[in-house]
């Protein structure tokens, strides 16, 4: 029996062993469930990685959390696609200085059977004002991620107020893009999600790309280095080289050759 | 869900190939969990002999207690822990967060709990039988903990199967308080949550069938030494 306890013990603890990359200096970019579901950060990041030696550790959540979390300081970069909340996040101190890094653009999708008729259209508040009248299911992310924040614009120019509806054919799934691209497929509903998330995403069942091209589903990101001054943890320097390598020659262009069949995922643009 | 089937078949290869990526994934996910399950049950097990024995005021309030705790949601375990160890928080000095050792200390938390109170069960029941043995030989109360943690040790096994089986297949706490970050705080169940919100079902699935792999294997391991340790504790006798 004791023999058997010390072979036991030893076998776990050379499973317990910590990895060895544990001083590899790194830094955490806080960023949205879009850039890494749809493979973006697997695609550049190696690059950066070769160049500097330093490990990018990204924790993908909804923009709204994002930006909590690094207000909390639980952060040295912020990626995210909320231009009014990032301007805000770094007027109110927390952040540096916003840059704009790539875009992509956001598409109504829903099922082929489109019970409210809004297929080739390209007016995202026309379509939302006919899936209103129809009260045709509509499945929103509801979790204050750039996507919502977008949704709920759109809402407000057509004039109305969907959380009216809330639990009856407007449905708040509180989760990730991914997740609520898999809740409209499975009730037949419409959902706008972001071109990236979209192409890359599995799972399509009977969805398909019903309205695009409304200039108004432009989809800007942005990227900021979360303020030293606030939280002296914060790993600024390296956190400084990321962004100067995402929004110069070498990150750009390792985001312009991200494509998935022949179709390029996100347009860079910064200055 | 055109070619799950081959989507399924593909997985599968990757995991039977032992696919070095998802090996480490795997790897990881032991790690943390046999980590925080052994710290638990060492914080647990004297917690909950000691409930068992000991007469206090109280007793009777702090057992229900702990056993309401053997239902703490994970997500608020991993909220809590994050509270903890963000920057903003008191122990954010320690720049916990975001690595494993921030998800074994939620493991452990959501643990610990229930190996005391299937410990304290266990030894109460025990001690019953002991009762006249002890007092005849004059051994106090706390005094006899170790002695019948010794004696009940076949029966605690399954509190620390228990424990396990709670911090392998959680995912609530671990994604918060880890990030899920690639190579660094990805584990088995963050992996399926990430997989399925990338429309993977199939693959989220054969990954759902290793973790069920495992917790068989785990279970079969400790039962087949329990057994031999039983049969030879009979020879002894």
């Amino acid at each position: 029996m004791i023999r058997n306890l010390i072979r036991a013990a030893s076998v776990s603890l050379g499973l317990l062993a910590l990895p060895a990359n544990a001083e590899e200096p790194f830094i955490v970019v806080q960023s949205t469930t879009s850039t890494q579901n749809s493979g973006l950060f697997e695609h550049i990041l190696p690059w950066f990685e070769a160049e500097t030696g330093i490990d990018v550790r990204v924790v993908a959540v909804g923009t709204g959390q994002a930006i909590k979390n690094a207000v909390n300081g639980d952060g040295d970069v912020l990626l995210v696609h909320s231009k009014a909340d990032e301007d805000r996040f770094v007027a109110e101190g927390w952040g540096v200085e916003r840059f704009d890094v790539m875009y992509n653009d956001f598409v109504l999708v829903g099922p082929r059977t489109d019970p409210a008729g809004v297929k080739g259209g390209d007016d995202i508040t026309g379509a939302l004002t006919a899936i209103f009248d129809a009260e045709a299911p509509f499945a929103s992310r509801g979790d204050d991620s750039g996507t919502h924040k977008a949704e709920i614009r759109f809402w407000a120019d057509a004039g109305i107020d969907p959380t009216d509806a809330s639990g009856t054919w407007y449905r708040e799934t509180g989760s990730g893009m991914g997740a609520t691209l898999n809740v409209a497929g499975g009730m037949g509903a419409y959902a706008l999600t972001d071109r990236a998330t979209w192409l890359t995403f599995g799972n399509r069942g009977d969805l398909e790309i019903l309205v695009e091209g409304d200039p108004r589903l432009f989809n800007q990101y942005g990227v900021i280095l979360v303020n030293s001054e606030r939280h002296p943890g914060v790993r600024a320097a390296a956190g400084q080289r990321f962004i100067d390598w995402l929004i110069g020659p070498d990150g750009q262009s390792a985001i312009e050759t991200y494509t998935l069949d022949g179709e390029q995922l996100f347009f860079p643009n910064a200055e | 869900m055109q070619g799950f089937a081959s989507e399924f078949a593909t997985a599968t290869t990757l995991i039977l190939t032992g696919d070095p990526e998802l090996w480490s994934i795997v790897l990881l996910s032991m790690r943390v969990s046999v980590f925080a399950v052994l710290i638990s049950a060492v914080i647990g097990m004297p917690i909950g002999a000691a409930l068992a024995v000991a007469r206090f005021p109280g007793r009777r309030a702090t057992i229900v207690l702990m056993n309401a705790l053997m239902g703490l949601p994970p997500v608020v375990v991993g909220l809590l822990v994050y509270l903890m160890l963000s920057r903003s928080g008191p122990l954010g000095v320690l720049e916990l967060l975001y690595t494993p050792t921030a998800m074994i200390i939620a493991q452990v938390v959501l643990v610990t709990p229930i190996i005391a109170a299937l410990t304290r069960q266990v030894v109460e029941l025990l001690a019953e039988e002991y009762a006249e043995q002890l007092r005849s030989l004059g051994v106090s109360r706390l005094a006899s903990v170790p002695v019948l943690l010794w004696d009940a040790r076949l029966a605690l096994v399954t509190a620390l199967l228990a424990g396990f089986g709670r911090a392998i297949a959680e995912v609530g706490a671990v994604i918060i308080v880890g990030g899920n970050i690639n190579h660094v705080t990805r584990v088995m169940t963050t992996t399926i949550a990430l997989e399925t919100s990338r429309g993977n079902l199939a693959l989220a699935l054969a990954l759902g069938a290793i973790l069920i792999g495992i917790a068989v294997a785990v279970n079969a391991l400790v039962s087949a030494l329990s057994l031999r340790a039983e049969q030879e504790g009979l020879r002894h006798a």
